[in-house]
């Protein structure tokens, strides 16, 4: 069976092409581009992308899929249905599950629940220290072995340099990256907010930049002596974004990617003590917003991840201090990127890059191009849509989402996986062309 | 003048004029507590809910005493004898005792932000007896209403406070409602407990006690909790005291006529010697007894306005807030009808005397 997706406008920034280009699909792979109408005669499955852009699927390289131990907050298939609709077909999950993936048959188990789910590609992160406690070393080797793309502790900094540089040395062996989540716990301290002069006004314990800047900085410093692969995960902080732009000019193997709520919100959206505004690393102010911005302009920034977070309405309606940190974030990834786009911050292109191929080649995937010949993996989204974000009507088991009631613009109206369509919101099924 | 909010959470976005009338309200009831018969009809009929999840003695007996003066029914619930000990959620804890109907719920948390959850439930008045180190808006309040006794308004008054900032709602509130007022405010204290984010509240910083005190007017001192030192803020008790112990030595860089104030509990020889405690300066019963007075004025203003927006109906709080109720719950309180309290209602002496 074929199927055309015609009359959008592609954009495939590893082929340098943004055209209004038919596609031609069969048997899940991009078999031919073409100019509108040039695949008029094939007989085949027709879906009408007029006014949409058509892009590689969305691959989202920092998720919280909870399954396996906490699937009352989110499991492979809840958070799967949450990538899609997000126009996510792959999403690399993290390791902070219950029991911990630190060996192979954890990471086989998330294989196996992705693969029977069947939605978007799940790719687990193997854990870097054994049970995330940062003292030992995992068993990277049998993770990588079972389909683990990247090593990671996320949110258990590694406090120990040593283990760090141990890590990034024998992960070298796997050409595997390392991604981190910088934050000395001596400095932030239990804090559940940017330090700043909102944390003070609040009573609520902050976190300073420098806990995040000063492991930034260390681990640069071990990536130099290590040769190892560093990516920062959910970079906040000016400072942290200059750090990266150093190292890089430098020639280091470091990358970073950012959150949207990151570059979307300041800490004042924790005004009124919004639970659903407690992340980490926290809201920072404006001045790093703009510098995010700027970082994602000049390239410092390679990706736009979401951090996604879910967390159950009964970890986020209690206490400020006791609230569960983390948000959601698969569905409005790409309309808050789509917000810079409008605002003149990045263009489309770049917008699309650092949601496909850039996360594509840290973490080794064969994904996020529409090259001829890969798997039909794809996104159809409307530029101009405009929608209100209702929590409740995700998919996701969790409504954690800081952006409750905003007025969104642009809107997924397709994905597809390995020429599957794996969700739809035209207006109806197959619109007239 | 009305005085409109519908909770009162603390200090901060009150205007001047409504402090002043919380203020005049407050000192109008004063004279309730010299009587031979010190209760009033006022609130008869109404039930107030003192939910204490931390220890106190001041503010919780205030705040019943206050109640019962007025001819309120007062609940008193602490944490530890509660359900809190069987894991049950402060939410759930407030949906219970709002099943209840109680005229307003008095809460003292020690996380900050708690009394605002619980006003999120938009079931009864929440009143702020201390959250976290956030704010002690009542603390404030009669804090206010000594300096004004002794020193007159407090606009164009240097007033100094003194120790840990940092951990202080007492200071959070103090600073609001003085600067508010017009009142210049010296923070002292150790760098460690004094952050730079201070200066933003248009008040001065001091790290040296005798030039932080110097023509002062009135003095706050700040209970210094002595988890702080393994925490390394400071060295040691003894060297915090040597820097910061206010002593009958520092209080003669301060003006002739000075007041001192502490908010309870004190550490004598920590932050405050017993001779300048318990000397001719001291007004530290003084702020107890006018505790009572605010805590009355406070439980008056906001038990007798009408709320036809709070949800009253029978079960009305088993409803779950949605995700988007901060803004619901901003939104109602800007759009809340003005209401005067009604005049007859009021005891003796008039408003503002």
């Amino acid at each position: 069976m074929h199927i055309v997706v015609q009359n959008g406008t592609v954009i495939d920034p590893a082929n340098r092409l943004e055209a209004d280009l038919d596609l031609l699909i069969e048997e899940g792979v991009i078999r031919e581009l073409g100019r509108p109408g040039s695949f008029a005669s094939v007989e085949a499955q027709r879906i009408d992308a007029s006014g949409c852009v058509v892009a590689p699927g969305l691959i989202d390289m920092h998720v919280h899929l909870r399954e396996p131990g906490y699937e009352y907050k989110e499991t492979v298939l809840t958070g799967a249905q949450a990538a899609v609709a997000g126009g996510f077909t792959a999403v690399a999950c993290m390791a902070n599950t219950n029991p911990v993936n630190d060996n192979g048959a954890v990471t086989r188990f998330m294989v196996e629940q992705a693969r029977s789910a069947g939605l978007a590609r799940v790719f687990p992160i193997g854990a870097l220290s054994k049970g995330l406690h940062g003292e030992e070393l995992a068993e990277i080797g049998e993770m990588v072995e079972a389909g683990a793309v990247a090593i990671s502790d996320d949110g258990r900094p590694v406090m120990d340099a040593n283990l760090m540089r141990r890590a990034l040395e024998y992960c070298s062996m796997f050409d595997v990256p390392i991604s981190v989540h910088e934050e000395d716990l001596h400095l932030s301290a239990g804090g559940g907010m940017n330090e700043g002069p909102t944390s003070v006004r609040l009573g609520i314990r902050g976190v300073p930049s420098v806990a995040e800047e000063i492991m930034v900085a260390r681990d640069i410093a071990l990536a130099r002596l290590t040769d190892g692969r560093l990516h920062i995960a959910h970079i906040s902080t000016r400072r942290a974004v200059d750090l990266v732009r150093q190292a890089k000019a430098e020639g280091l193997a470091v990358t970073a990617e950012v959150a949207p709520h990151h570059f979307t919100l300041t800490e004042a959206a924790v005004e009124g003590y919004n639970t659903n505004a407690k992340m980490s690393p926290p809201l920072r102010l404006a001045a790093d917003v703009a510098a995010l911005k700027e970082g994602l302009r000049d390239g410092t920034i390679d990706a736009i991840a979401t951090d996604h977070a879910p967390h159950h309405r009964d970890e986020k309606e209690v206490e400020f201090d006791q609230a569960a940190h983390g948000v959601t974030g698969l569905e409005t990834a790409l309309p808050l990127t789509l917000h810079l786009v409008q605002d003149g911050e990045i263009s489309l292109s770049e917008a699309v890059r650092k949601l496909t191929i850039n996360p594509a080649r840290i973490l080794g995937l064969p994904y996020g191009t529409l090259a001829v010949g890969r798997p039909a993996d794809l996104t159809i989204f409307d530029t101009r849509a405009s929608w209100w974000l209702e929590p409740l009507a995700s998919p996701s088991r969790s409504q954690n989402t800081p952006f409750a009631g905003w007025e969104l613009t642009g809107k997924v109206r397709l994905t597809m996986v390995e020429g599957r369509v794996v969700y739809d919101d035209r207006e109806q099924e197959g619109q007239p062309a | 003048m009305t005085f409109t909010p519908r909770h009162f959470l603390g200090i901060e976005g009150l205007s001047r004029d409504e402090l002043l009338f919380v203020l005049n309200t407050a000192e109008s009831f004063r004279e309730i507590s010299e009587r031979e018969v010190k209760k009033v009809p006022t609130l008869r009929g109404k039930t107030i809910i003192n939910l204490f999840y931390e220890s106190s003695t001041r503010t919780r007996s205030s705040f019943e005493i206050a109640a019962k003066r007025l001819s309120a029914d007062a609940i008193n619930i602490s944490a530890a004898t509660s359900s809190v000990n069987k894991g049950e959620t402060l939410m759930d804890t407030a949906r219970n005792l709002c099943a209840m109907r109680p005229a307003a719920i008095v809460i003292r948390h020690p996380a900050s932000g708690a009394p605002h959850l619980l006003a999120r439930l938009n079931h009864c008045p929440v009143i702020n007896a201390g959250d976290g180190t956030h704010e002690h808006p009542t603390q404030a309040l009669l804090d206010v209403m000594t300096i004004r006794e002794h020193l007159g308004e407090v606009g164009g008054k240097t007033i100094a406070i003194v120790g840990d900032i940092l951990h202080s709602r007492v200071a959070r509130s103090n600073i609001l409602a003085l600067t508010t007022l017009g009142a210049q405010v010296r923070l002292i204290g150790p760098p460690t407990l004094l952050p730079p984010e201070f200066s933003r509240w248009g008040v001065e910083r001091h790290t040296d006690l005798r030039a932080g005190l110097a023509g002062v007017d009135a003095i706050m001192m700040l209970r210094l909790q002595r988890e702080r030192q393994t925490r390394n803020f400071f060295p040691s008790l003894g060297e915090y005291a040597r820097r910061f112990c206010l002593t009958v030595e520092a209080l003669k860089e301060a003006k002739p006529n000075v007041i001192i104030l502490h908010p309870g509990p004190m550490n004598r020889g920590v932050e405050i010697d017993s001779r300048v405690a318990d000397g001719p300066y001291s007004v530290i019963l003084e702020q107890v007894t006018n505790g009572v007075a605010v805590r009355m004025a406070v439980l008056y203003l906001l038990t007798t306005q009408e709320r036809p927006d709070m949800q009253t109906e029978p079960g009305a709080c088993d409803e779950r807030p949605q995700p988007d109720s901060f803004e619901a719950t901003q939104d109602r309180q800007k759009n809340r009808p003005p209401r005067q309290p009604e005049p007859f209602l009021l005891p003796k002496r008039a408003v503002g005397q």
